[in-house]
């Protein structure tokens, strides 16, 4: 018999915590499965364990997943287990996962899926070599361990690469440069954006004192870099690129791409939920309706699953989804719902000229063709081009063809670049070329732990 | 090159676009007939883009033998008769005994082929079963095994086919399906969201999906839709050159030649061809992985990156239908292969043309007609 939950979150963010308060609060079971070891998410990654140093680096808003992390951890109801990788959801909410070397399944009431966003892809020639990484990865180990580099170059696009700067200045290991595929004083033509986004105007003065920080410990930074491309043979030595029509070339043995986030479509695109392209921030959606339930009925999002709109929205949105759900059994706050999703109405102001400013780089839009896209199968812009004019119409077929997908990253790393390939090569939007269909398991699984497992909850089971 | 492209009423119109409906197109085209595929989804997109890529022989029902033979006869040429990447490689397939009981039955179907004049089904001994799978359990004592079978890319072999089907004339057209079938005069019109399709002859083989043109046209095939299960795990060093499943339980096993190992067999998850969709169980395919790591010991440090399952054509008797319609004059059937049509749609597209082409075919279609299950639920019925 398998163990049954009113509410299985999926991710212990600032989402899934918040959703998981509010559901327990209501008297809800709800499981929370998350493959790290402690609440947090990445935004506020090892909060409750740093010490005062690390904190003041990573700054306020870091600072602040404190108190939900210990609300998290003190409501009583919240089945909290750490270290669980889902690794498929049926049909009928069966939610399968893997911990401790063991497999278990949950039958849920309802799932919210709760994963937030991944880095999009930078797929620029020499991406693949050793010392290339992202610049949320070098945040998760600042975060996670204090690690740091004291040669980093920051590539790309986001805010995310302002405020890693500004955190490894205040680490005192600054990075080499920053360079920017954002075009200078960009800023200009998005004035009416900017009024816009008025309504949330936190956002912005904590970009400019980002910027001001950097700029004071002067750091070199290069605008509407172009042409990137990563030198070095079996490692990253060197990162060479044009700006304002001059070629640069900086030194570095750590060079960490960005180039905004994506929601993580695994779980959504698994249970074959319909998604949409956002063509402001340039990835698919899972459509929702007005409760954040999904195409597929009980099946909710909160969070930048859905959508990239930040940490604060994810709270607000765990809370809402959180408050639905109990709603539906008999726990009505219409009042608080109603303040939520005004208060996530205004803080959705800022994305517009967000997204804007920071659109990510043509060049990784549409890679050169010798550039790789597919890192586990090695396959090339070019290849994928040639693939959609021997007559593969979509990521499904080229995926056919060309095995892209098909590695142990199951699609995550490459999905979007892929998509987009596609699509400027038949010059059909990316809504009409689709995506890769998400085959289970969505993280890798021993072939002796699927043997052992039988679809129930072994623990449960033998109570 | 004969046929005109873009006929608006072909010799032959074929419903669906599968491996078997475009070696069909191929084998027409090639006879000098003006072909058009209707595809509802895209080519290959179910069964023939999804399957193991078994090209196996071995352990065919004794019905299914001469076509499989034939079938095995072009494969082996099939880079030459269709100028393509098709993935097809030789590799024997090998199903283990895994005690003396086995072996013996192993040995019983051989001997019986033999009297039929078939000799491509080997006894394997002990040690030769070791020759040929170095890595395989102590415990195996046997097997039997077909030397120069294979495997080949599904997706590939039947885009190989539809590629080369359209350079002799053959017209393809997806995302369209057939929805109305009705007589016309001698002909057959099918009507579908964007047009009307007028053709001579009508060959039915859309797989899951034929059961409801077939009874359009008055005649009862019980084809149901299923979804067998496989998992492919991260690449493994080279171990396994065969293609090998277990004579005593469902199991089909191989390691591609990028090392990774793709498990199937038997399992199956839910097939729901309305939606077009299936999905997987993962706990129907802890048996699967079970019987893999028992058969091949290091399979246990293996980790699954992947399944998937795509919707097939299965019929009461897990034999297909082949054939001619029993009631109308230009209609014809091959669907329902249960799982193992793959390795016969070359011959099934051979056999095909030539009795739609010319109205005959040497090859005995007897035991896969459309009505073997009328008559039986008659003579069921009878005993009621």
């Amino acid at each position: 018999m398998s163990e049954r939950s009113d509410i299985v979150i999926i991710g212990a963010g600032p989402a899934g915590m918040a959703c998981a308060i509010e559901a327990a609060g209501k008297g809800l079971s709800a499981v929370v499965l998350d493959e790290n070891p402690a609440p947090g998410g990445q935004i506020y990654r090892s909060v409750e364990s740093v010490g005062q140093k690390r904190l003041d680096i990573l700054g306020p808003d870091y600072a602040k997943g404190k108190a939900l992390v210990s609300a998290f951890r003190e409501t009583a109801g919240i089945d909290y287990r750490p270290c669980s990788t889902v690794w498929n959801i049926g049909s009928d909410r069966r939610v399968e996962f893997s911990q401790g070397g063991r497999s278990f399944g949950i039958l849920a009431g309802s799932v919210v899926v709760a994963t937030g966003a991944l880095e999009r892809p930078s797929p620029v020639p020499g991406w693949t070599l050793p010392g290339v990484t992202t610049v949320g990865a070098l945040q998760i180990l600042l975060k996670g361990s204090g690690v740091v580099y004291d040669d980093a170059v920051l590539v790309g696009a986001g805010p995310l690469l302002w405020l890693l700067a500004a955190q490894l200045v205040d680490a005192k290991t600054p990075p080499k440069a920053i360079v920017e595929t954002t075009p200078p004083r960009h800023v200009l033509g998005l004035l009416p954006q900017l009024f816009g986004s008025l309504a949330a105007p936190g956002y912005l003065r904590k970009g400019l004192s980002m910027m001001r920080k950097v700029r004071r410990a002067g750091i070199p930074h290069h605008s509407g870099a172009t042409n990137i491309r990563i030198e070095g043979d079996s490692q990253a030595t060197a990162v060479r690129f044009e700006s304002r029509g001059r070629s640069h070339h900086i030194a570095s043995s750590t060079i960490a791409l960005h180039q905004g986030v994506v929601p993580n479509q695994q779980i959504t695109r698994l249970l074959q939920c319909d998604h949409f392209w956002d063509d402001s921030q340039k990835c698919f959606r899972p459509l929702l309706d007005e409760r954040r339930q999904t195409s597929i009925q009980r099946v909710f999002v909160a969070g930048d699953g859905a959508g990239i709109e930040g940490a604060a929205s994810a709270e607000m949105q765990g809370r809402l989804v959180g408050l639905l759900i109990a709603a539906e059994a008999g726990h009505v706050e219409n009042e608080r719902i109603d303040s939520l999703q005004s208060q996530l109405k205004r803080e959705a102001s800022v994305r517009p000229f967000l997204e804007k400013l920071y659109a990510p780089s043509s060049e990784v839009l549409s890679p050169a063709d010798e550039t790789i896209v597919c890192r586990c199968e090695e396959v090339s812009a070019g290849a994928i081009r040639k693939a959609v004019d021997d007559g593969a119409p979509g990521p499904n077929q080229v995926k056919s063809f060309l095995r892209t997908g098909m590695g142990p990253c199951q699609g995550r790393v490459c999905g979007l670049a892929v998509a987009s390939v596609i699509s400027q090569r038949t010059g059909k939007p990316p809504e009409d070329v689709d995506y890769y269909r998400i085959r289970p398991p969505l993280k890798p699984l021993q072939l002796s732990e699927l043997a052992a497992y039988d679809g129930a909850s072994p623990d449960k089971a033998v109570g | 090159m004969t046929g005109p492209t873009e006929s608006a009423s072909p010799d032959l119109l074929i419903i669906g676009g599968g491996i078997h409906g475009c070696a069909a197109a191929f084998f027409a085209a090639k006879r000098g007939m003006s072909v058009t595929v209707l595809e509802k989804d895209s080519v290959a997109r179910h069964a023939s883009g999804v399957n193991a890529g078994g090209v196996r022989r071995l352990g065919r029902d004794f019905a299914e033998v001469p076509i499989s033979v034939r079938s095995m006869e072009i494969w082996h040429e099939i880079g030459s008769l269709l100028d393509d990447e098709t993935g097809f490689q030789i590799a024997p397939q090998i199903k283990v005994a895994e005690n003396e009981a086995e072996l013996a039955k192993l040995s019983e179907r051989a001997e019986a082929l033999e009297m039929q004049g078939f000799r491509h089904e080997v006894l394997l001994d002990r040690a030769q079963l070791r020759e040929l799978l170095p890595a395989v359990a102590d415990h195996a004592v046997g097997g039997l095994a077909c030397l120069d079978d294979g495997f080949a890319q599904p997706f590939w072999a039947t885009t190989a086919f539809r590629r080369k089907a359209e350079k002799l004339g053959a017209r393809f057209i997806e995302h369209v399906a057939a929805e109305r079938i009705e007589q016309d005069g001698t002909g057959w019109l099918v009507t579908t969201a964007s047009g009307i399709i007028r053709a001579s002859k009508l060959l039915v083989c859309a797989g899951a999906w034929s059961g409801a043109l077939a009874a359009q046209l008055g005649e009862d095939a019980p084809v149901r839709g299923i979804a067998p299960l496989m998992i492919v795990t991260a690449r493994l060093p080279h171990f396994c050159d065969a293609v090998v499943g277990a004579a005593g339980r469902p199991l089909s096993f191989k390691q591609m030649p990028n090392g990774t190992v793709v498990i199937g067999g038997g399992r199956r998850g839910i097939a729901d061809p309305a939606r077009n969709r299936s999905e997987i169980l993962f706990s129907q395919l802890n048996l699967t992985a079970e019987t893999a790591i028992s058969l091949f010991p290091i399979m246990a440090e293996a980790t699954i990156i992947r399944s998937w399952s795509g919707i097939e054509g299965c019929m009461p008797d897990e034999i297909p239908v082949i054939g001619p319609s029993k009631r109308h004059e230009g209609i014809f059937y091959a669907f329902g292969f249960s799982a193992h049509g793959f390795q016969l749609g070359p011959a099934v597209g051979e056999t095909m043309s030539e009795l739609i082409a010319t109205g005959a075919t040497q090859t005995d279609l007897t035991a896969f007609a459309i009505d073997r299950f009328e008559n039986h639920r008659r003579s069921q019925g009878g005993q009621q």
